[in-house]
């Protein structure tokens, strides 16, 4: 590497956009909501995330796949810390992550304001049809943080990326 | 370090009774009643496997081997779970009442150690807050569902794993000989103060519920698991938990 070479933070924030959870591809871990911290130093990335649930199986996966991604930038170490310090909220899925899930037929995460109630996931606005009559069928889905529901117009089954 | 052992007796405790109990709720993969309640079983029996990790990392950063290590080669008498988190449930009914006895008490467990003086665990705290809410809500409708909404048989089946487990239940507050320890410096407040919080949230719950509280003075409690005694039901379940394991312990995953 010359010393010429410096990467800036907003390089590394583009490649971690590149970065996708492995449960819904079409999600930036970025847009997640669960890169808490970046630190560029000439010769070290330290990228910190924190994770959705704590027992979430993609999490091994998802430091690998930081890891292969900033491989490619000319830079001599990578550190992925994990740590709750910071935990995570759907409050903190940006604005593009939200449009990204409706896309994918997914009811983005309702938005709260201090602490969630589970009572909020009784009203979910059906992402095929608009309507808000609606049905949770159970508050866990095939995903630890989906929730599978039933829209009583459209009759279609769905999911909603459950508040935490 | 100050205060080692109090520390970590009331991690193994708490990542013991997380590992166990998950176990006891994966069983139901695959065979729950409904579709909904087979996967609201093994998402939290995923939750509480990832609760009994981060538990075992902490104990790990303290000294002790990985958690892999720690989950599947100690011996029973090592375990420091409570009787409740070990018994089999043939019973949907029984594996209802026990997860909402459990999860409020975990529940309470976790907003005490919020305040804790050891900063990982008050972290952790934090983090499982939303998580148990899940756990919690999916219990307290199902009591409700087959409580005052339900019918004579789902009430007389419920009100029985009631009675059969509440001396189980009290037994998860166990004291430790390091209460006084862990109260005064900070880590946690205690198994009295925690049964106290339990005991004033449960029962208004249960009572709302439609079901019938044995009187506290007529329950002996379970204890002995704190301190390695446990049921005939906990070596099998280990042995089942452990055979992949120890068929190759230095394989990779």
């Amino acid at each position: 590497m010359r010393a010429m070479d410096v990467i800036t933070t907003d390089a590394v924030w583009a490649a971690l956009e590149q970065v996708h959870d492995p449960e819904i591809p079409a999600l930036s871990i970025v847009d997640m909501g669960i890169v808490t911290a970046l630190d560029v130093t000439p010769d070290c990335i330290t990228v910190t995330i924190t994770p959705t649930f704590v027992g979430c199986p993609a999490l091994e996966m998802i430091k690998d796949a930081i890891r292969t991604r900033l491989a490619d930038l000319p830079i001599e170490r990578v550190e992925v810390v994990v740590d709750y310090s910071t935990p995570w909220s759907t409050n903190r899925m940006t604005e593009r992550g939200r449009a990204a899930l409706a896309s994918l037929g997914f009811a983005p995460p309702p938005r709260f304001d201090g602490e969630f109630e589970p009572e909020i996931l009784l009203n979910a606005k059906c992402p095929n049809c608009g309507s808000t009559n609606t049905t949770l069928q159970s508050p866990f889905g095939p995903a630890l943080c989906r929730a599978i529901y039933y829209c009583n117009d459209c009759r279609q089954a769905f999911e909603q990326f459950k508040p935490l | 370090m100050e205060h080692r052992a109090a520390l970590e007796d009331l991690l193994f405790r708490m990542a013991d009774d997380a590992l166990i109990y998950g176990h006891r709720n994966s069983e139901w993969t695959g065979l729950a009643p409904i579709l909904e309640e087979d996967i609201a079983f093994s998402s939290i029996a995923q939750d509480k496997l990832g609760h009994a990790l981060a538990l075992y990392t902490m104990l790990g950063q303290l000294g002790h081997p990985d958690p892999d290590t720690l989950a599947f080669t100690r011996q029973e008498r090592q375990f420091r779970c409570c009787h409740l988190v070990e018994l089999p449930t043939q019973d949907y009914a029984v594996a209802l009442m026990r997860h909402a006895l459990f999860d409020y008490a975990e529940r309470n467990r976790y907003r005490l150690l919020e305040q804790s003086s050891f900063a990982p665990l008050a972290a952790l705290a934090q983090k499982v807050r939303g998580e148990i809410k899940y756990h919690t809500f999916h219990a307290s409708t199902w009591l409700r569902l087959l409580g005052r909404e339900g019918t004579d048989e789902s009430r007389a089946r419920m009100q029985a794993a009631l009675e059969m487990l509440f001396p189980y239940a009290l037994g998860i507050f166990e004291p430790s000989r390091y209460e006084d320890e862990l109260r005064a410096s900070g880590i946690f407040a205690g198994e009295e103060e925690l049964r106290q919080r339990w005991l004033d949230e449960i029962i208004p719950l249960l009572e709302e519920a439609g079901y019938r509280v044995p009187p506290l003075d007529s329950v002996q409690p379970c204890y002995g698991g704190r301190s390695g005694y446990h049921t005939e039901h906990l070596q099998p379940l280990l042995d089942e938990m452990t055979a992949v394991f120890r068929i190759d312990p230095s394989a990779e995953w």
